[in-house]
């Protein structure tokens, strides 16, 4: 038996503050509220610090603060603006190692993910929009389109840092002073980011960052002050948000959930499309909102595909998100594993065939083996809802048309990935799925020049490319 | 070998429409797989025990124009005892020479255990007639190979030919057979596929079956004067093709990746590659090989860093 030995990834590179204050107008600043929230490791369910739970007046003054710098930030020349946000990439880069432990500390993700993934794509969004921030009258929005003011961001505990950077880095080359609050569960990358605003000279107020939960997300996206709102979350919040920023004039782009269909015709490169279904549901433990949760296989191929799937499952790893060969870490939360839970005893519960390798989970902390559905029926809630955990549902289908109906039969439409090693079926494909990404012989490829974004239920606005610019200016 | 597979090889047609049916191979998707496993982190007790398994799956190779007894006898000496301070070191799996050499390295390895492979079949181009490759085949075995090293005609397969690989590599198959000596086995076939040659993933999987179809006993990548020669995603796809062929036919076939294998870090990337795509069937020496020369001393190295914790100079690991 080869085994591998621990390697764990040092957590010394990083230095975590017992407690952390809000950052407004370049400094740190106590919350007005007594209110503190404690993060832990999922891992573990160790305390790792205490944050501020910043109140309605501590947003206002944050707020005024982003108000105060948008002058100054927006009437700066756009190579200008450029400079600070190269600079913010640089050091991203220069301190990747110390982020990614910190993410995967914070997040409960493999170390080897966020190493290998999202500090990658982090520092890439930066550099990608700090070269469009001298460039956007030719981005086809008018000669020289206008920011829009102050942005109020809300992002999500699956990706913090990555969602930070998605947000920020083309509201500020668009000129717009930002206002963001990270995800309750995961507010450390961000509050280290704000530490980097700090060592790359950013003018005080362009970024602030507010740490809270769904109270403080609310005084921010409902603060008359905010020109624009950027969330990306739950379709439940989502329509929360839609719904109390209606008629309020405010800009909004939306990014939710997703019931990604992947798609596996019998003529697809088998071993590659196995490594993409594990890549499109298990990436993550799949807390990815356009993760491929429904593995659609042509029925000549299924059973091979379903042998070759479980084998390779049972070589994944699960454990500590620290040690480099860890492929599967811990569920970011309690509340988030107690979901899992009740999704996949439904799917049970409901008739379909739940399936795991033989997989021991640590005593402490969240976490919840890889697991297929097979036998699943387009009608079973876990082949509808969303489960944003590493549970796969299995279908089968025997056309390309039945194909497509039942990837677009669902309230979702974020991605879906096609597999076959015929070019003209990816395209008839790609013309008929109704779904933001359409990947084919891959999955969840992440690239900043590409726009992301969903259909129907999933959302609406785009994020990244050329057409992420739209989202922060006044067009 | 079931009867349909049996079939396949009755015509050129049957061949080609059979290894045209193989599921294609993703070029992206296999080597992003192999640079996934590639970050593998093998520390501590893991890299020792890998660093003593690569060694015994050493093929100790030394194919040159100016190869010479003298030479191939001090490289067996090697083979035998690859650290003269440090005898916990295992052995290397076998040496590989070219045919008229195999009787020099049977001589110096004795009873030693370490066995003797030869390259044949006009190596490295497999230019030659099917009568020469058959004749050099006998030659080495006569001389005493355990293990014979084939290369395939390339220019055959890549011009769709593949009956004629088909055949040449079952006859060479049977000119391993040890006639008139039952009390050794027949020599083992290793058929190397010169995959730098074939270019594609689709190509390398392909030949794979084409060879296990005709009788291999193990695939390789490659001759070593080609380059690219042995890359992980390479092995990858053969450690697929031979993970099929068993559940297809029962048969297990070996993995020899060989060329361009230099250091610890590289041997350990395809021991990784073997745990995570075929398992432990395959991390032995006996159905998985590292066709290599310079690796060994790098090994050497590491293990008696890791024993140590020091490192030697180059000059305290020898040079044969």
């Amino acid at each position: 038996m080869f085994e591998y030995a621990p390697a764990p990834e040092s957590r010394d590179v990083v230095d975590i503050k017992p407690s952390y204050q809000l950052f407004i107008g370049g400094e740190w600043v106590d919350s007005e509220g007594d209110n503190r929230n404690k993060t832990i490791n999922p891992a573990s369910e160790e305390v790792l610090a205490e944050v501020a739970w910043a109140t309605e007046a501590d947003v206002d003054r944050a707020v005024g603060a982003a108000r105060k710098a948008f002058g100054t930030w927006s009437a700066m020349p756009g190579s200008e603006r450029a400079k600070y946000l190269f600079r913010i990439a640089r050091i991203i880069q220069e301190r990747s190692r110390e982020l990614a432990v910190l993410e995967s500390l914070d997040n409960g993700k493999p170390i080897r993910e966020s190493r290998d993934v999202d500090l990658p794509l982090v520092a890439a969004h930066f550099f990608y929009y700090a070269g469009w921030a001298d460039k956007l009258g030719y981005a086809g929005y008018g000669p020289d389109p206008r920011p829009l003011g102050v942005a109020g961001q809300v992002i999500p505990w699956n990706f913090p840092l990555l969602m930070l950077a998605w947000k920020i880095a083309p509201a500020l080359a668009c000129g717009n002073t930002v206002v963001l609050k990270p995800a309750e569960t995961t507010p450390l990358t961000a509050l280290l980011f704000a530490e980097i605003c700090r060592q790359a000279d950013l003018p005080p107020g362009v970024v602030n960052i507010v740490t809270g939960a769904g109270e403080t997300g609310a005084a921010l996206v409902n603060h008359p002050g905010v020109d624009k709102v950027a969330f990306t979350g739950s379709t439940e919040v989502g329509r929360l948000i839609a719904r109390s920023v209606a008629g309020s004039g405010k800009k909004v782009t939306l990014e939710l959930g997703g019931k990604a269909a992947n798609i596996v015709f019998d003529d697809a490169a088998l071993d590659q499309a196995v490594e993409g279904v594990v890549n499109g549901i298990f990436f993550n433990q799949g807390h990815v909102c356009c993760a491929g949760s429904r593995l659609l296989v042509q029925e000549s191929v299924a059973d091979e595909l379903l042998g070759a799937l479980k084998r390779r499952l049972a070589t994944l790893r699960l454990g500590d998100p620290l040690d480099k060969n860890t492929d599967i870490g811990a569920i970011n939360s309690a509340a988030q594993l107690a979901k899992i839970r009740e999704l996949s005893d439904l799917g049970e519960a409901e008739g379909a065939e739940r399936w795991s390798p033989v997989c021991p989970l640590p005593d402490r902390g969240f976490w919840f083996p890889p697991t297929i559905f097979t036998g699943v029926a387009q009608s079973h809630r876990i082949a509808r809802e969303e489960v944003f955990g590493p549970v796969l549902s299995v279908l089968t289908f025997r056309t390309p048309a039945e194909a497509v109906e039942k990837a677009n039969n669902t309230p979702f439409g974020l991605s879906a990935g096609v597999w076959t090693e015929k070019g003209s079926r990816i395209l008839w494909m790609a013309d008929r799925l109704r779904a933001g990404v359409v990947w084919a012989n891959t999955f969840n490829r992440f690239d900043p020049a590409s726009p992301f974004g969903g259909y129907k239920e999933s959302g609406y606005g785009r994020e990244g490319g050329r057409h992420g610019l739209e989202a922060y200016l006044d067009v | 070998m079931t009867a349909s597979l049996a079939d396949v090889a009755s015509s050129n047609v049957a061949l080609r429409n059979f290894l045209h049916g193989l599921p294609g191979v993703d070029r992206v998707g296999a080597d992003q797989r192999a640079a996934m496993l590639g970050t593998r982190s093998i520390k501590t007790t893991a890299k020792a025990w890998a660093i003593d398994l690569a060694i015994r799956m050493v093929d100790l190779t030394t194919l040159e124009g100016a190869d010479t007894p003298g030479k191939v006898r001090a490289m067996c000496a090697k083979a035998v005892r690859p650290d003269p301070n440090d005898p916990s070191v295992p052995k290397v799996a076998a040496v590989c020479v070219y045919p008229d050499l195999v009787a020099q390295a049977v001589g110096a390895l004795g009873g030693s255990g370490v066995k003797v492979a030869s390259v044949a079949t006009a190596f490295p181009s497999g230019r030659s007639s099917l009568d020469v490759k058959v004749a050099e085949t006998a030659f080495a075995v006569a001389a005493g190979a355990d293990e014979i090293d084939m290369v395939i005609d390339r220019g055959a397969f890549l011009s769709g030919d593949y009956l004629k690989v088909f055949e040449e590599i079952a006859a060479v198959k049977a000119a391993c057979d040890r006639v008139g000596d039952a009390s050794r086995g027949a020599a083992h076939l290793k058929v190397i596929l010169e995959t730098g040659e074939l270019a594609t993933y689709d190509n390398v999987r392909r030949a794979s079956w084409l060879a296990m179809l005709a009788g291999a006993d193990f695939v390789k990548t490659s001759t070593g004067k080609v380059q690219p020669a042995a890359t992980l995603p390479v092995t990858l796809v053969m450690l697929e093709a031979v993970r099929d062929f068993l559940s297809a036919t029962g048969r297990k076939v070996g993995v020899k990746p060989a060329g361009g294998i230099r250091t610890t870090k590289d041997a350990i990337k395809m021991l990784v590659l073997v745990n995570e795509t075929v398992g432990d069937g395959w991390l032995d020496p006996d159905w998985f090989r590292l066709g290599a020369s310079s690796v060994l001393n790098d090994l050497l190295m590491q293990r008696q860093k890791m024993a140590t914790g020091r490192y030697a100079g180059p000059d305290y690991f020898t040079l044969d």
